[in-house]
């Protein structure tokens, strides 16, 4: 290991979105030497782009609000796949992870007597996100990043794991390498958090940075650990559609906690037309009433517009298909159409939409004060990821931990808006905390020099085939449109046999990746070595879509249409086999205790 | 939107030990920004070329450049904005050591928060352990929060860009940081002395750059770094105490 520089911890967070920071600040409080290895410069992760802001059940607004009522609103959201025992300790710790970031100095927004202001969202029963205009993430990710540099934590900014390192079963540390100067580096390590976000960047449409290629998945995966809920991806209803250039980037659903409304291009509210039953009692059924209730009457039954993201977005790709859909190919979103009710609605959409506000007028050539927006759904959050325990946040591998988004459970078959930063914070103190005492307990592992060696062997493969190897961007290019087409937001069995075949065909390629130019911040030879693990997440989503014979949260079979009680009581894990294929199981939910069914029963 | 099929593209290659312009002629359309078109060239002519970005929606602050000479965010400059008739430069930043290509070592900016003292909170309002705050109190330093940390203020500082005084300044980004702690009904820190003596407060001369080239439109100068020189000067340039003083 003499060739390559050694840098040893007791805990080891890979990612510094929220979840990896707030690990690393709970396990450097906890007394661990803390390292913090990013892809991106430090404050740049994606939980930058968060906006509408992180739901916890304060009361501030509505002081109906509990833990109870939050709990059983993400439960239903989840349509009962989720993890319950970390439903409830999200639901439980999500207000003081809130009011410790405010102790860290995030400023947000306020109520008239001075509390933090909270803000309606969809699938939310009262008004239940924190927030800062629409630039949560922003805040949320400065407060931990300007805390968590006075905490003595170490940090690697652009640089990538490669592989984690295993001693025998149990995970050791991590080999990566430094982007800016191409140097491979060896991470050592007692206890690993993985959490590296999502997997958005293996569809064509989506809201995520290229940050989201599905690290963490796909490092785990490889080292033996069980992945659950593949198939639940989610479509976020409103990512901007033109021009094309920004086809994908996120509305943010605030424009809908706002007032905002959507159209087909009959100018119709069509989602009136269709309210799921178990929402049905809880949903306005007119215009009126909705608005009513975005403006806090706590009399007024929540808009349509408000519902889980998983049915917005379908019945907005229902209006498209049939015609009813605007110029480019979205509905309209129109915030605009509050001047019928305030008098000073261009300055109160400013205030509380700015950049919003800002990226239409700058991207767009539109002030959304005056016009209707024109949105369409665009991939947004991986519900599924590595499957933790509930309390600890540790995987199937010892010593390997996860949180936020890379790992599963929490939001079960659809993520409810808002549910993410606080996921972030609740599970990100967990997952730092449990890795520090992991740390405490058990010792340094040994390092395997093969595996070191083997991985940089792999990595540096491409520069050896040079431009008679295959153009990396292309084939991420094909993977993405396949993902897109085949395995996106309506699925069927043919086309997902069809997307499996292609990733197999694209694997090939990939391996035969070619790279030009030197080491030093090759962005080429970065995306060559991102494909293995985009690949190999692809074709997991893909089996597990292909699996699952039904239709639930933000998994849509049009050959399967309904919901099915049978697979209600199952989520899908993914392990590797020992013919290193991966194996597909059904496991029972995490059965509900006698107290939390109580809740559910009292909030239906 | 009219404009030509084609522009080219002329971008700075090379490292620290050199470097040259090149031109790339690449297909545009309708609502391309200049990253766009950086992607594109990165894709299919130059897979190697370095070029920092995360969000592509003016969030993040990564790809700041230098874009005809003028310090912007690649993401959010339009390319029906510029003249398409020319070569678009594009370079990086100057302020900073060059790294590859467009990206530069930014790392000093970091260093540089680290100097200043960290958010204190008072004691708390309320028995929960949370405070009771206007809105009113707080619009100021939120609108120094929406800073995306693109550090293009940084590059165009005269203080640091023409100057180097990367030792006793701390540039403007870092100013309005000092101001939305200074100004947070929360915090009960004082940096007023650290201002004046070891942050370098005193080197602006309110030539309002940074405020001009801020992407998220932050009044850096007016609204942060004039009121912060205001407090240093009532404290230790108080007119009286002068008047009565050592005479200096």
């Amino acid at each position: 290991m003499a060739e390559f520089p050694i840098h040893e911890y007791d805990v080891l967070v890979i990612g510094a979105g929220g979840a990896g920071l707030r690990a690393a600040i709970e396990a450097s409080a906890a007394g661990c030497k803390t390292a913090v290895i990013t892809k991106s410069l430090l404050g740049k992760a994606h939980t930058v782009m968060a906006e509408g802001g992180m739901a916890a059940a304060m009361g501030n607004v509505d002081d109906r609000d509990n833990w109870r009522v939050h709990f059983a609103d993400t439960m239903r959201g989840g349509q009962y796949l989720n993890n319950c025992r970390m439903a409830e300790l999200h639901a439980k710790e999500a207000p003081a992870r809130v009011h410790e970031l405010e102790a860290w100095g995030a400023i947000f927004d306020r109520t008239k007597d001075g509390r933090i202001l909270q803000r309606n969202f969809g699938g939310h029963r009262y008004p239940r996100l924190a927030h800062v205009g629409d630039r949560t993430g922003l805040e949320m990710i400065r407060t931990l990043q300007d805390h968590g540099i006075h905490q003595g934590i170490d940090v690697y900014a652009e640089h990538t794991v490669l592989t984690l390192l295993m001693d025998g079963n149990r995970c050791a540390g991590a080999f990566g390498y430094d982007r800016e100067r191409g140097r491979f580096k060896v991470f050592p390590a007692k206890a690993v958090v993985l959490a590296t976000g999502g997997v958005g960047r293996a569809f064509k449409v989506t809201s995520n940075s290229w940050e989201y290629t599905a690290d963490g998945q796909a490092l785990a995966y490889k080292a033996g650990a069980a992945l659950l809920d593949m198939e639940f991806v989610q479509f976020h209803p409103t990512g901007m559609v033109w021009p094309p250039s920004v086809k994908g980037i996120l509305v943010t659903e605030g424009v809908r906690g706002e007032g905002g409304v959507l159209r087909n291009k009959d100018g119709k509210r069509f989602l009136f037309d269709d309210i799921p039953e178990n929402y049905r009692s809880s949903t306005a059924d007119n215009e009126d009433e909705g608005w009513r209730y975005t403006q806090g009457d706590k009399t007024a039954r929540r808009p349509p517009e408000l519902l889980t993201r998983d049915h917005v977005a379908r019945c907005i790709n229902r209006e498209v298909k049939a015609g009813r859909g605007s110029p480019h190919g979205g509905v309209f979103l129109d915030i605009a159409w509050i001047k019928e009710k305030l008098p000073n609605s261009v300055e109160h959409i400013k205030k509380k939409l700015p950049s919003m506000y800002h990226q239409f007028k700058q991207l767009a050539d539109l002030d959304i004060t005056k016009e209707p927006m024109e949105v369409g759904p665009t991939t947004h959050y991986a519900m599924g990821g590595i499957q933790v325990d509930g309390d600890t946040q540790m995987s199937s591998v010892a010593g390997l931990f996860a949180a936020g988004e890379c790992a599963a459970g929490l939001h079960g078959a659809n993520r409810l808006g808002g549910n993410s930063l606080s996921d972030l914070l609740v599970f990100g103190k967990r997952a730092g905390e449990y890795a520090a005492k992991f740390a405490k307990e058990n010792g340094a592992g040994k390092l395997d020099q093969g595996q070191v060696d083997a991985a940089a062997k792999t990595a540096l493969a491409p520069f050896e085939r040079g431009a008679a190897g295959e153009n990396p961007f292309a084939v991420q290019n094909e993977l993405q449109d396949l993902m897109q087409e085949l395995v996106g937001i309506v699925r069927v069995e043919g086309e997902m046999q069809r997307a499996i075949e292609k990733i197999n065909a694209l694997r090939a390629r990939a391996a035969n990746a070619g790279i030009t130019g030197n080491i030093e911040y090759n962005t080429g030879w970065h995306t060559a070595l991102d494909l293995d693990n985009m690949l190999t997440i692809s074709e997991m989503i893909a089996l597990a879509a292909l699996e699952r014979k039904e239709s639930r949260g933000g998994h849509f079979r049009d050959d399967y249409p309904e919901k099915n009680a049978e697979w209600g009581k199952y989520n899908l894990r993914i392990r590797q086999g020992a013919d290193r294929q991966p194996q597909l199981e059904r496991v029972p939910v995490v059965p509900l205790t006698e107290e939390m069914k109580q809740v559910i029963e009292e909030n239906k | 939107m009219s404009m030509a099929d084609q522009a080219i593209f002329r971008i700075w290659r090379g490292d620290n030990g050199g470097g040259k312009f090149v031109d790339y002629t690449t297909e545009i359309s309708s609502g391309m920004v200049v990253l766009d078109a950086v992607h594109s060239i990165q894709q299919t002519q130059a897979n190697d070329i370095a070029v920092r970005w995360n969000c592509k929606a003016g969030k993040c602050g990564s790809c700041s450049a230098e874009i005809n000479g003028k310090p912007r965010l690649m993401c959010m400059t339009r390319l029906n904005t510029l003249d398409l008739t020319q070569p678009v430069t594009v370079e990086p930043m100057k302020t900073f050591p060059h790294v590859k290509d467009l990206v530069t070592d930014v790392s000093w900016n970091y260093r540089v928060k680290m100097k200043i003292a960290p958010f204190k909170p008072r004691k708390p309002d309320a028995a929960d352990g949370s405070w009771r705050v206007q809105q009113a109190d707080v619009d100021r330093p939120q609108e120094f929060r929406k800073c995306i940390e693109c550090f293009l203020c940084q590059d165009v500082c005269h203080v640091l860009r023409d100057h180097d005084l990367h030792d006793e300044f701390i540039g403007p980004r870092f100013l309005i940081y000092t101001a939305q702690l200074e100004m947070n009904p929360i915090d009960a820190g004082d940096r007023r002395k650290a201002l004046k003596d070891e942050l370098g407060i005193g080197y602006c001369n309110i030539t309002k750059c940074c405020t001009k080239v801020c992407p998220e439109e932050i009044k850096i100068t007016d609204n942060a770094i004039i009121p912060l020189k205001e407090r240093v000067v009532d404290v230790f340039f108080d007119p009286i105490a002068r008047l009565f003083g050592s005479g200096r």
